[in-house]
């Protein structure tokens, strides 16, 4: 991977209600501690009532628009199987898409957790942002009662 | 959703929304009170705010928000009030004669448009209204330049005495970016509550009214000279390789500086009264300049209007909202078909929501629905397909009395005007009026669908939950009591989960009766359900009594 002078876009779709948001916000967070500029754009509101939601994140050394280009995240995550055909076309070409495949082998303490563990996988291609980054990212995006065992989860994948 | 994420205010980077930053500027600017009604996208500005302990208030709807901060702008507040682009029409009427009397203190208003149409039922274009009342218009671009120019709006109000728009975008709005607070600037002016009589300059008729428009015009020639010196408007040179110009503004600019990094940019963050001047000398030092604006060709026709030469957009840019990709298939004058992004799932009423009942039944029993905005409003889709229009706030009860009129009975007798609890309380009330004053003669039903919340965008409190924007107790409007008042006799409340059947038959009888009727269905969105209780029980225990201030 590359972040020196070059944006990294990543796309995350699902559906609402699934944990989308606070995935981008944890990646967000990570890639802002991290010291990278960031940008986030997201659509509220009505697509929050079950429909397809994505979030765009962009960092690196200066990112100009906050919306990925179509066709052009290095990364696409999606968070359930039958989002993957309509987000399919965010990605470039060459570029990693992450899905609930990724992580079928490990024990999710709900799927709830399946924002936290997509970002576990997401983070081992992410090899700029540290280990702590991604802890505090955890802990500021969600509930403190959540924090453990989704840390559990994540340093579990992240290490596996 | 419209959650009031806690943010820590901090001298250092903070990764926050356009929303965000707006309640963070007001708050370093020491803003008195903060109001206006839900609207995505703009709903989390007043929330942050007041999580950040300013003092925030939701008002039944945008023209009494507006009306409401006039007053203490009169008194020498500064003030703050927010909605979406569409409530800006409903408070236009304030607005346009607040731009006559100007203020004493300051007043921002933000105005957030919705390009695209991500949940909203138009995409109209703000930057008009700044023209047509003649009150002057910043457009950030980001995070940062949200939370200065909010910081600058109120200090241009204060000095010129002027209400102020800051109009944003849903992907100003959404978006986070990176903002450094600088809370020195941001105190630069103080508000100084006084009350001082002024009759010319604050009542409106006539005889006032004609001199207070030459003031209003003089003040905007001011503001233009101040727009050619205001250091948001400014040109971001491009790699040198190009001698084509463009002009832009808001989230167009870092579209445009993204996908044109050989060209100059003016970049226009004050675009209200426009930088003439600057304009003038930009269009000469190129050899061509294109205007890059998502929305109505408002640039071009400013330009075009005072003779200088600029390319536009083609018209089928005019549409959705804008990205790299678009921006450079505009510079590229490229006119062919664009691919239509794959269509995602569709949005659906919750399972489990109250809503879902009532829809079942308007379905059976073949009702012309003359719907309103809101969750509701999903009841178009399928399995339900039981709504016929969807106007604006309100628009249902005017809507359905409309059809009442004219159709012929048999089909008169089938309309039902379907309106959410907060909707109800922002435009609804007045329509009832109508319904009393005009009724049909196949009489009329209003159905109120009341989940105890402005659940669409994100579970907002409002007059008709008896809670304040931050859930403390307050006044309640009774519904049931007011279309009483107003002289409506058939007046039935019916859980539509426990009472199901109730709502059907009941609502039979009223579309026979040939008179007018109300029927309040309530139960709480099932999202909201949870946190009610505990906000009621928290009301209880305050209270200290065993009173049940419960909505069954």
């Amino acid at each position: 991977m590359n972040t020196n002078g070059k944006v990294t876009n990543v796309v995350i779709a699902g559906l609402g209600g699934q944990g989308v948001i606070s995935a981008s916000n944890i990646l967000c967070e990570a890639a802002f501690q991290t010291g990278f500029d960031v940008k986030k754009a997201e659509v509220h509101g009505m697509s929050q009532r079950g429909g397809s939601v994505t979030t765009d994140v962009r960092f690196g050394n200066t990112v100009l628009s906050p919306m990925v280009p179509r066709g052009e995240a290095d990364y696409l995550i999606v968070m359930t199987p039958e989002e993957i055909d309509r987000a399919r076309g965010e990605l470039k070409e060459g570029g990693v898409m992450i899905t609930p495949d990724n992580v079928e082998f490990f024990d999710l303490p709900s799927a709830r957790s399946m924002n936290v563990a997509l970002m576990a996988v997401l983070s081992k291609h992410l090899d700029t942002i540290p280990t702590d980054n991604w802890v505090h990212a955890i802990k500021s995006g969600l509930k403190e009662k959540l924090h453990d065992t989704n840390i559990a989860l994540f340093e579990t994948i992240r290490s596996a | 959703m419209a959650t009031a994420t806690p943010i820590e205010t901090s001298t250092e980077r903070m990764l926050i929304s356009g929303n965000q930053a707006v309640a963070l500027a007001c708050l370093h600017a020491k803003v008195s009170l903060g109001t206006g009604y839900p609207g995505t996208p703009s709903t989390e500005i007043l929330e942050s705010f007041d999580a950040l302990g300013g003092r925030a208030q939701w008002a039944p709807n945008e023209k009494v928000a507006m009306e409401v901060g006039l007053g203490a702008a009169y008194a020498g507040a500064k003030v703050l009030v927010t909605m979406k682009h569409v409530g800006v029409n409903v408070a236009a009427d304030p607005l346009f004669t607040a731009a006559y009397t100007g203020v004493d203190g300051s007043l921002v208003m933000i105005a957030a448009d919705d390009p695209g149409m991500a949940s909203s039922q138009n995409e109209q274009d703000s930057r008009r209204y700044a023209v047509a009342a003649g009150v002057p218009m910043f457009e950030p671009s980001d995070s940062q330049e949200t939370y200065d120019m909010t910081l600058a709006a109120f200090q241009l109000s204060h000095t010129h005495q002027m209400p102020c728009i800051l109009r944003m975008t849903t992907r100003i709005c959404h978006s986070k970016t990176i903002v450094v607070p600088n809370e020195t600037d941001a105190t630069r002016y103080i508000a100084e509550i006084k009350w001082e009589r002024d009759i010319p300059g604050r009542v409106m008729v006539p005889g006032y009214a004609r001199p207070a428009h030459r003031r209003l015009r003089k003040k905007l020639d001011e503001m233009a000279v101040a727009s050619d010196n205001c250091p948001f408007n400014y040109v971001s040179k491009g790699d040198g390789s190009s001698k084509r110009g463009i002009i832009t503004s808001s989230i167009s600019y870092v579209h445009a500086r993204e996908a044109a990094p050989d060209c100059d940019i003016l970049k226009l963050g004050m675009s209200y009264p426009l930088p003439m001047n600057m304009i003038r000398q930009f269009i000469e030092e190129h050899d061509d300049v294109i205007c890059v604006e998502e929305g109505d060709p408002y640039l071009v026709e400013q330009i075009r209007a005072v003779n200088l030469p600029v390319d536009g957009k083609d018209e089928m840019y005019r549409f959705g909202e804008f990205d790299v990709a678009r921006v450079k298939r505009i510079l590229a004058n490229d006119t062919t078909e664009e691919e239509a992004p794959p269509k995602g799932k569709p949005p659906q009423l919750c399972t489990g929501c109250p809503h879902r009942n009532v829809f079942e039944i308007l379905r059976d029993l073949g009702c012309i629905v003359a719907g309103d905005i809101g969750c509701y409003t999903l009841g178009v889709l399928p399995p339900f397909t039981a709504m016929d229009t969807c106007v604006c706030m309100g628009a249902s009860v005017g809507v359905g009395l409309g059809l009442r009129h004219v159709l012929p009975d048999e089909q008169a007798k089938k309309v039902v005007s379907v309106i959410g609890d907060s909707t109800f309380v922002h435009s609804g009330l007045t329509g009832m009026a109508e319904m009393v004053y005009n009724p049909p003669k196949t009489g009329h039903v209003l159905m109120i669908l009341d989940n105890g919340t402005t659940a669409m965008t994100g579970q907002q409190e409002h007059p008709g939950t008896g809670r304040t924007l931050d859930h403390e107790p307050t006044g309640k409007i009774d519904f049931e009591t007011m279309a009483r008042a107003m002289g409506i006799e058939r007046v039935y409340t019916i859980d539509p989960v426990k009472s199901t059947g109730a709502v059907e038959t009941t609502l039979k009888e009223c579309l026979d009766s040939n008179e007018l009727s109300v029927i309040v269905t309530r139960r709480p969105c099932i999202l909201a359900a949870g946190k009610i209780k505990e906000w009621e029980t928290a009301a209880t225990e305050k209270c200290g009594c065993d009173c049940q201030p419960t909505a069954d």
